[in-house]
Protein backbone atom coordinates (compact mmCIF):
# COMPACT_ATOMS: atom_id res chain seq x y z
CA UNK A 1 0.00 0.00 0.00
CA UNK A 2 2.91 2.16 0.81
CA UNK A 3 4.65 0.97 -2.00
CA UNK A 4 1.49 2.28 -4.52
CA UNK A 5 1.78 5.37 -2.90
CA UNK A 6 5.36 6.25 -2.96
CA UNK A 7 6.32 4.59 -6.30
CA UNK A 8 5.57 7.49 -8.47
CA UNK A 9 7.61 9.70 -5.90
CA UNK A 10 10.56 7.12 -6.71
CA UNK A 11 10.67 8.51 -10.53
CA UNK A 12 10.70 11.84 -9.80
CA UNK A 13 12.99 11.59 -6.76
CA UNK A 14 15.74 10.29 -8.83
CA UNK A 15 14.82 12.24 -12.07
CA UNK A 16 15.59 15.30 -8.99
CA UNK A 17 19.14 13.99 -8.18
CA UNK A 18 20.05 13.52 -11.45
CA UNK A 19 19.13 17.09 -12.23
CA UNK A 20 21.28 18.38 -9.36
CA UNK A 21 23.94 15.83 -10.59
CA UNK A 22 24.20 17.80 -14.03
CA UNK A 23 23.42 21.19 -12.58
CA UNK A 24 26.46 20.46 -10.93
CA UNK A 25 28.31 19.53 -14.02
CA UNK A 26 27.80 22.76 -16.01
CA UNK A 27 28.70 24.94 -12.99
CA UNK A 28 31.70 23.05 -13.28
CA UNK A 29 32.14 24.02 -16.99
CA UNK A 30 31.01 27.45 -15.99
CA UNK A 31 33.47 27.86 -13.68
CA UNK A 32 36.23 26.51 -15.87
CA UNK A 33 35.73 28.93 -18.80
CA UNK A 34 38.93 30.37 -18.44
CA UNK A 35 41.23 27.32 -17.67
CA UNK A 36 43.79 26.33 -20.45
CA UNK A 37 43.09 22.68 -21.70
CA UNK A 38 39.84 22.18 -19.52
CA UNK A 39 37.50 19.43 -21.43
CA UNK A 40 33.73 20.46 -20.66
CA UNK A 41 31.58 17.62 -19.83
CA UNK A 42 28.29 16.70 -19.61
CA UNK A 43 26.08 14.01 -19.36
CA UNK A 44 23.37 11.83 -21.57
CA UNK A 45 20.07 12.55 -18.86
CA UNK A 46 17.94 10.29 -20.96
CA UNK A 47 19.90 7.35 -20.86
CA UNK A 48 21.52 8.60 -17.06
CA UNK A 49 18.03 8.40 -15.84
CA UNK A 50 16.97 5.08 -17.62
CA UNK A 51 19.80 3.07 -16.08
CA UNK A 52 19.05 5.06 -12.62
CA UNK A 53 15.55 3.99 -12.69
CA UNK A 54 15.99 0.51 -13.86
CA UNK A 55 13.49 1.15 -17.19
CA UNK A 56 16.52 0.14 -19.85
CA UNK A 57 15.16 -3.56 -20.39
CA UNK A 58 11.56 -3.00 -20.10
CA UNK A 59 10.22 0.57 -20.90
CA UNK A 60 13.30 1.45 -22.60
CA UNK A 61 14.49 1.61 -26.18
CA UNK A 62 16.44 -0.94 -27.90
CA UNK A 63 19.28 1.66 -28.08
CA UNK A 64 19.07 1.93 -24.44
CA UNK A 65 19.56 -1.58 -24.40
CA UNK A 66 22.19 -2.14 -27.45
CA UNK A 67 24.09 0.61 -25.31
CA UNK A 68 24.35 -0.24 -21.88
CA UNK A 69 25.03 -3.94 -23.39
CA UNK A 70 28.35 -2.03 -25.16
CA UNK A 71 28.77 -0.18 -21.47
CA UNK A 72 29.15 -3.55 -20.03
CA UNK A 73 31.60 -5.34 -22.73
CA UNK A 74 33.76 -2.76 -22.60
CA UNK A 75 33.83 -3.08 -18.68
CA UNK A 76 35.13 -6.15 -18.94
CA UNK A 77 37.49 -5.74 -21.53
CA UNK A 78 39.50 -2.81 -19.78
CA UNK A 79 39.54 -4.63 -16.59
CA UNK A 80 42.42 -6.18 -14.71
CA UNK A 81 44.63 -7.56 -17.08
CA UNK A 82 46.77 -7.74 -14.48
CA UNK A 83 46.76 -9.79 -11.57
CA UNK A 84 48.07 -6.89 -9.49
CA UNK A 85 45.38 -4.09 -11.17
CA UNK A 86 42.87 -2.85 -9.22
CA UNK A 87 39.63 -1.64 -9.91
CA UNK A 88 39.42 2.46 -9.81
CA UNK A 89 36.83 4.04 -7.76
CA UNK A 90 33.68 5.32 -9.37
CA UNK A 91 31.02 7.85 -8.46
CA UNK A 92 29.03 6.00 -5.68
CA UNK A 93 25.50 7.41 -6.51
CA UNK A 94 22.34 6.12 -8.66
CA UNK A 95 23.91 7.52 -11.79
CA UNK A 96 26.63 5.22 -12.47
CA UNK A 97 29.84 5.99 -12.97
CA UNK A 98 31.69 9.60 -13.51
CA UNK A 99 33.01 7.34 -16.81
CA UNK A 100 29.85 8.02 -18.29
CA UNK A 101 29.64 11.44 -18.53
CA UNK A 102 30.75 12.88 -21.74
CA UNK A 103 32.86 14.91 -23.29
CA UNK A 104 32.63 18.28 -25.05
CA UNK A 105 34.54 18.75 -28.22
CA UNK A 106 35.07 22.61 -28.96
CA UNK A 107 32.92 24.51 -31.27
CA UNK A 108 35.50 27.14 -32.03
CA UNK A 109 39.15 26.72 -32.45
CA UNK A 110 40.93 28.25 -29.44
CA UNK A 111 44.38 28.28 -28.54
CA UNK A 112 44.14 27.37 -24.59
CA UNK A 113 42.79 24.05 -25.96
CA UNK A 114 39.49 24.74 -23.70
CA UNK A 115 36.22 23.42 -24.84
CA UNK A 116 33.67 25.14 -23.11
CA UNK A 117 31.18 27.03 -25.27
CA UNK A 118 29.76 29.62 -22.77
CA UNK A 119 26.92 30.30 -25.28
CA UNK A 120 26.66 26.44 -25.18
CA UNK A 121 26.91 25.69 -21.81
CA UNK A 122 23.98 29.39 -20.32
CA UNK A 123 21.59 27.65 -22.50
CA UNK A 124 22.00 23.95 -20.67
CA UNK A 125 21.88 25.69 -17.67
CA UNK A 126 18.69 27.50 -18.01
CA UNK A 127 17.40 23.93 -19.67
CA UNK A 128 18.84 22.14 -16.69
CA UNK A 129 17.14 24.79 -14.06
CA UNK A 130 13.40 25.19 -15.76
CA UNK A 131 13.41 21.33 -15.92
CA UNK A 132 14.53 20.87 -12.46
CA UNK A 133 11.90 22.84 -11.05
CA UNK A 134 9.34 21.12 -13.39
CA UNK A 135 10.52 18.06 -11.20
CA UNK A 136 10.09 20.26 -7.99
CA UNK A 137 6.14 21.06 -9.08
CA UNK A 138 5.62 17.31 -10.17
CA UNK A 139 6.63 16.01 -7.04
CA UNK A 140 4.52 18.87 -4.90
CA UNK A 141 1.25 18.18 -7.27
CA UNK A 142 1.45 14.23 -6.50
CA UNK A 143 1.97 15.01 -2.89
CA UNK A 144 -0.81 17.03 -2.87
CA UNK A 145 -3.15 14.50 -5.11
CA UNK A 146 -2.32 12.13 -2.72
CA UNK A 147 -2.50 14.43 0.61
CA UNK A 148 -6.23 15.35 -1.62
CA UNK A 149 -7.45 11.72 -1.48
CA UNK A 150 -6.55 10.95 2.18
CA UNK A 151 -8.89 13.65 3.15
CA UNK A 152 -12.37 13.03 4.17
CA UNK A 153 -15.35 14.79 1.88
CA UNK A 154 -16.90 16.76 4.25
CA UNK A 155 -13.56 19.05 5.55
CA UNK A 156 -13.17 21.41 3.26
CA UNK B 1 22.19 17.76 -1.63
CA UNK B 2 24.54 17.29 -4.71
CA UNK B 3 23.28 21.62 -5.52
CA UNK B 4 25.22 22.67 -2.18
CA UNK B 5 28.35 21.47 -4.13
CA UNK B 6 27.68 24.23 -7.15
CA UNK B 7 28.40 26.75 -4.39
CA UNK B 8 31.75 25.43 -3.75
CA UNK B 9 32.75 24.95 -7.66
CA UNK B 10 31.50 28.49 -8.46
CA UNK B 11 32.90 29.77 -5.62
CA UNK B 12 36.40 28.35 -6.58
CA UNK B 13 35.49 30.06 -9.92
CA UNK B 14 34.62 33.40 -8.26
CA UNK B 15 37.57 33.93 -6.13
CA UNK B 16 40.30 32.61 -9.14
CA UNK B 17 38.64 35.78 -11.26
CA UNK B 18 38.69 37.91 -8.32
CA UNK B 19 42.64 37.43 -7.64
CA UNK B 20 42.55 37.37 -11.43
CA UNK B 21 41.20 41.14 -11.49
CA UNK B 22 43.41 41.92 -8.75
CA UNK B 23 46.52 41.41 -10.50
CA UNK B 24 44.90 43.09 -13.53
CA UNK B 25 44.31 46.15 -11.00
CA UNK B 26 47.95 46.33 -9.73
CA UNK B 27 49.58 45.82 -13.67
CA UNK B 28 47.31 48.66 -15.08
CA UNK B 29 48.36 50.73 -11.37
CA UNK B 30 51.91 50.52 -12.44
CA UNK B 31 51.14 50.38 -15.97
CA UNK B 32 53.92 53.71 -15.84
CA UNK B 33 55.87 53.33 -13.17
CA UNK B 34 59.83 53.92 -14.11
CA UNK B 35 62.47 51.66 -13.03
CA UNK B 36 63.42 51.55 -9.58
CA UNK B 37 67.03 52.07 -7.77
CA UNK B 38 67.63 48.55 -8.88
CA UNK B 39 67.51 48.99 -12.49
CA UNK B 40 64.11 46.83 -12.60
CA UNK B 41 61.13 48.46 -13.61
CA UNK B 42 57.69 46.68 -12.80
CA UNK B 43 56.92 43.10 -14.80
CA UNK B 44 53.58 42.25 -15.49
CA UNK B 45 52.05 39.54 -13.75
CA UNK B 46 49.73 37.09 -15.00
CA UNK B 47 47.72 34.44 -13.00
CA UNK B 48 47.92 30.95 -13.80
CA UNK B 49 44.29 28.94 -13.39
CA UNK B 50 44.09 24.86 -12.64
CA UNK B 51 41.14 22.57 -12.41
CA UNK B 52 40.99 21.69 -8.96
CA UNK B 53 38.45 18.27 -8.49
CA UNK B 54 36.39 18.50 -6.51
CA UNK B 55 35.40 14.99 -4.38
CA UNK B 56 34.72 11.88 -7.29
CA UNK B 57 31.76 12.97 -8.51
CA UNK B 58 33.00 14.65 -11.56
CA UNK B 59 32.45 18.75 -10.08
CA UNK B 60 35.76 20.45 -10.47
CA UNK B 61 36.47 23.92 -9.54
CA UNK B 62 39.20 26.59 -10.34
CA UNK B 63 42.63 27.54 -8.29
CA UNK B 64 45.35 29.61 -9.15
CA UNK B 65 47.98 27.74 -9.29
CA UNK B 66 50.66 30.38 -9.82
CA UNK B 67 50.87 33.87 -10.68
CA UNK B 68 53.81 34.57 -13.14
CA UNK B 69 55.78 37.44 -14.32
CA UNK B 70 56.23 38.35 -17.72
CA UNK B 71 59.60 38.79 -18.71
CA UNK B 72 59.35 41.21 -21.97
CA UNK B 73 61.84 44.03 -22.17
CA UNK B 74 60.17 47.19 -20.81
CA UNK B 75 59.38 50.18 -22.62
CA UNK B 76 62.05 52.27 -23.04
CA UNK B 77 62.11 56.43 -23.91
CA UNK B 78 64.57 58.55 -24.69
CA UNK B 79 63.98 61.65 -22.17
CA UNK B 80 67.11 62.77 -21.01
CA UNK B 81 65.74 65.60 -18.56
CA UNK B 82 63.90 62.56 -16.87
CA UNK B 83 65.48 61.98 -13.11
CA UNK B 84 65.53 58.14 -14.20
CA UNK B 85 67.35 58.14 -17.09
CA UNK B 86 70.16 56.06 -17.62
CA UNK B 87 73.15 57.43 -19.51
CA UNK B 88 72.45 57.01 -22.90
CA UNK B 89 69.30 59.40 -22.03
CA UNK B 90 66.41 56.53 -22.13
CA UNK B 91 63.50 55.88 -19.27
CA UNK B 92 62.65 52.16 -18.57
CA UNK B 93 59.13 51.71 -17.99
CA UNK B 94 57.39 48.57 -16.69
CA UNK B 95 56.21 46.35 -19.53
CA UNK B 96 52.37 46.53 -18.89
CA UNK B 97 50.11 46.02 -22.13
CA UNK B 98 47.54 48.71 -21.07
CA UNK B 99 45.22 47.38 -23.93
CA UNK B 100 45.88 43.73 -22.79
CA UNK B 101 45.27 44.15 -19.56
CA UNK B 102 41.30 45.80 -20.14
CA UNK B 103 40.71 43.11 -22.40
CA UNK B 104 41.72 40.64 -19.60
CA UNK B 105 39.62 42.96 -17.07
CA UNK B 106 36.67 42.26 -19.23
CA UNK B 107 37.08 38.75 -19.34
CA UNK B 108 37.73 38.69 -16.02
CA UNK B 109 34.36 40.26 -14.92
CA UNK B 110 31.76 38.23 -17.85
CA UNK B 111 33.15 35.32 -16.32
CA UNK B 112 32.70 36.89 -12.27
CA UNK B 113 29.28 37.39 -13.33
CA UNK B 114 28.47 34.26 -14.95
CA UNK B 115 29.23 32.27 -11.79
CA UNK B 116 27.85 34.57 -9.64
CA UNK B 117 24.41 34.17 -11.89
CA UNK B 118 25.04 30.36 -11.64
CA UNK B 119 24.81 30.96 -7.80
CA UNK B 120 21.84 33.03 -7.69
CA UNK B 121 20.01 30.39 -10.08
CA UNK B 122 20.76 27.34 -8.04
CA UNK B 123 20.02 29.31 -4.52
CA UNK B 124 16.49 29.95 -5.71
CA UNK B 125 16.16 26.38 -6.74
CA UNK B 126 17.59 25.19 -3.77
CA UNK B 127 15.19 27.45 -1.51
CA UNK B 128 12.12 25.72 -3.60
CA UNK B 129 13.73 22.58 -2.99
CA UNK B 130 13.59 23.06 1.13
CA UNK B 131 9.70 24.34 0.24
CA UNK B 132 9.01 20.63 -1.14
CA UNK B 133 6.05 19.15 -0.42
CA UNK B 134 3.98 21.90 1.22
CA UNK B 135 2.20 23.46 -1.65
Amino acid sequence: MTNLLTQGLDFQAQALSLRSQRQRLIASNIANADTPGYVARDMDFAQALRSATGLAGQGGSLVAASAQGGASNAQTGSSMAHAKHFALPSMPTAAGGVDDLLYATNSQTNLDQNTVDMDRERASFADNSVKYEATLRFINSSVRTMLDAMKSHNQG
Amino acid sequence: MSLLKVFDVSGSAVSAQSQRLNVVASNLANADTVAGPDGQAYKARQVVFQTELMGKSGASGVRVSEVVEDNAPGRRVHDPKHPAADAQGYVTFSNVNAVEEMVNMISASRSYQNNIEVMNTTKSLLLKTLQLGQG
